[in-house]
């Protein structure tokens, strides 16, 4: 379909000081969308502080990275994290 | 599992000797546990399995809110709210990540979801079921989901790299979703007469649809053999099942509730639990459309892509007047 | 008229249920993936933010009622959230205008109530502050994308904007439990936040080549909870249907 939104793709500086990160990619109509797209999909649980977008036709590669992303704990939505769920030991690996 | 019956090519998986000597390299950097990334050469035959496997997998994400996604607007506390809806937004997400992974194998997002509408593609039986009740909250997190894991943690270290990251990120956020469904089990399990009755009723009608999910015997498939030589496929699917089965029975145990199994034992020797099978001739059913509530997906999903192609159109024509303007200004 | 505090309270906190509720109807069938992740944000927010407001209405009322019990156990006639918030979603682009125009109006109000003289209510207000502003600027710029995206578009989106208007002046009339919050410092008058409002809203309508009506004619009794629209009853129908069928249940 020729009305596709483009792909970008998204990278994200954590709280720790590193550099921004690929963390995946999506898609919207403009940059400005991508930003707030990122914010949505790729910050649910607080990880990150700054976002970049790229359009993925724009970027030059020789090989891609290999490392997964990194997460960082949101601070009020806890039941995200199964900690949250107290589950008794007798239950079993879950 | 979330992708069932993935047809592989070929009548036979090629020796070494049989391979030409690229797709040898290939064959030998899987086997040495390596990473294929987008750029590299790959033989068409997997690409094109990876495409139906990452694509349906996505596709059962995106059907899968909706058997949840009925029961937001009736969670019974505001915890309970936020908790369903935070985890089928998961889901929502999921299945972004795993069709930006399917994009980069030369497929758009539009393609794969104009051949899920079509049925063209499929998505996994178990979301052609009902949820009735609270409990049925419990039960897809606690069983569905607690499948889907089996399945989906060994693909992390699936050979192709932007599905196997896709999948890290996918088994880090899915860690709660089995535990919030059980904290739902132990709650109804341990209610009310109602609740506790909601909660066998639950495990009743899910626990055949949840063995399903594995799909039916693969020991003799040529797809299954070529699936798993190219590590996009870990485990067979008795494998998995039997997994599923001696993690959850005990759980149910647990809770105090019977799984719907009158054959169900302990097997000392095998040091496995025995179990009935599901009906295959319904599992087949569902797959080719025939499931309780297949009608009723497809059609939301048409209905939610249909009622949304102005909202996708506005958009983008906007950001082209933007664009156009910018340009003007120079 | 009851405790001017508690009713105060129970605005904000039935605003975001009722709003935060009739988003969450939204999830899974969404125009865009991204959008219907964006949206489940938005109305998770809400729901914390309800959480809050109620359990802190609960407190003030002394009667031992959390916010649970305040959201699934109270009728329609003791609702006291804006007539705005219960409107059904209609297409995506009355519930972006609806999201719109309460943001425009939810940020004006928690910004003020970030200087309020209760140190729970600017507590609350300084948490949901920062989630509401965001949730302005995305609606904002949908709003204007959609405006000034295709003439469907446009057309539809001047169709919720004509639909919507007249439920924006309750937003800020004001009652004797308003002149009370005012006078103890609590909360502001409901009419300074209209230039606020009014400026946010102009600058985004222009952007987005949409007209207001001229009319300010205003539905009023969704604050009050004189005169709800028949759309609440089927909203509490079906949000409130577990706690009422199964009372002795705990979940």
């Amino acid at each position: 379909m020729q009305n596709e939104w483009p792909l970008w793709e998204v990278f994200i500086r954590g709280q720790h000081g590193l550099s921004h990160r690929h963390v995946g990619s999506l898609h919207a109509a403009d940059a400005e969308g991508a930003i707030k797209n990122a914010r949505d999909v790729y910050t649910r649980r607080n990880e990150g502080v700054s976002i970049w977008v790229v359009e993925a036709r724009q970027i030059a590669a020789s090989s891609p990275g290999d490392k997964g992303p990194f997460y960082e704990p949101a601070n009020d939505k806890v039941y995200r994290h199964p900690g949250f769920f107290d589950i008794p030991d007798d239950a079993g690996a879950m | 599992m979330y992708a069932q019956m993935i047809r592989s090519t070929g009548s036979k998986v090629k020796t070494p000797e049989e391979m030409d000597p690229q797709e040898r390299a290939f064959q030998e950097r899987i086997d040495a546990g390596g990473k294929i990334e987008p750029r590299d050469w790959m033989p068409e035959g997997y690409r094109r399995t990876l495409i139906r496997q990452i694509g349906q997998h996505a596709h059962s994400e995106i059907v899968g809110q909706l058997p949840e996604g009925n029961w937001i607007t009736r969670a019974p506390t505001l915890e309970r709210k936020a908790i369903l809806l935070a985890k089928v937004q998961d889901e929502a997400g999921h299945g972004l990540y795993l069709y930006c992974a399917a994009e980069t194998l030369g497929v758009s997002r539009d393609e794969l979801t104009r051949d899920l509408l079509s049925g063209k593609m499929k998505y996994s039986s178990i979301f052609n079921y009902p949820t009735l009740t609270w409990a049925d909250m419990g039960a897809v997190g606690w069983l569905v989901d607690g499948a889907a894991i089996m399945n989906q943690v060994p693909l992390q270290r699936t050979s192709y790299g932007p599905y196997a990251r896709a999948m890290v990120r996918i088994c880090k956020e899915e860690s709660f979703h089995q535990r919030q469904g059980f904290d739902i089990m132990m709650k109804m399990a341990n209610g009310t007469k109602e609740q506790r009755a909601m909660a066998q009723d639950a495990l009743d009608r899910f626990w055949y649809p949840s063995l399903m999910m594995f799909g039916p015997s693969d020991e003799n498939s040529v797809h299954s053999a070529q699936n798993m030589a190219w590590k996009i496929k870990m485990n067979t699917n008795d494998e998995l099942r039997q997994k599923f089965v001696d993690q959850t029975v005990p759980q149910a145990e647990f809770l105090g509730l019977t799984v719907p199994d009158a054959d169900l034992k302990w097997n000392e020797e095998r040091g496995h639990y025995d179990f009935s099978e599901p009906d295959w001739d319904e599992f087949f059913e569902v797959l080719a459309g025939n499931g309780p509530c297949s009608a009723d997906r497809m059609e939301a999903r048409n209905k939610a892509w249909d009622d949304g192609a102005w909202v996708r159109e506005g958009l983008l024509a906007h950001a082209e007047k933007k664009k156009s303007r910018a340009v003007a200004a120079e | 008229m009851s405790d001017p505090l508690f009713e105060f309270l129970c605005r904000m906190g039935d605003n975001t249920l009722v709003l935060g509720h009739r988003v969450s109807e939204w999830c899974g069938v969404a125009p865009v993936l991204e959008e219907d992740i964006a949206l489940a944000n938005t109305a998770l927010d809400l729901i914390g933010q309800t959480t809050l407001w109620l359990n802190l209405a609960g407190e003030v009322e002394g009667a031992g009622r959390d916010a649970d019990a305040l959201a699934f156990r109270r009728d329609v006639r003791e609702f006291r959230n804006l007539l705005l918030v219960e409107q059904p979603n209609g297409d995506f682009g009355r519930t972006i205008m609806r999201q719109f125009l309460f943001d425009a109006w939810h940020r004006a109000c928690l910004s003020a109530l970030c200087e309020s003289t209760h140190d729970g209510i600017a507590a609350i207000a300084e948490k949901s502050l920062k989630e509401v502003t965001y949730h302005l600027e995305r609606a904002s710029d949908t709003v204007i994308g959609l405006g000034d995206g295709t003439d469907e578009s446009h057309a539809r989106m001047q169709t919720a904007l004509d639909r919507l208007w007249p439920f924006v002046g309750e937003m800020f009339t004001g009652d004797d439990v308003d002149k009370a919050m005012t006078s103890a410092g609590i909360a502001p008058d409901p009419a300074s936040l209209r230039p606020a409002f009014d400026e946010k809203v102009t600058d985004v309508l222009t952007n987005a080549t949409l007209t207001p009506p001229e009319s300010d004619f205003a539905h009023r009794g969704g604050k009050t909870g004189k005169r709800h629209s028949e759309h609440l009853g089927h909203l509490l129908t079906q949000m409130q249907w577990l706690q009422r069928a199964y009372p002795d249940a705990t979940w």
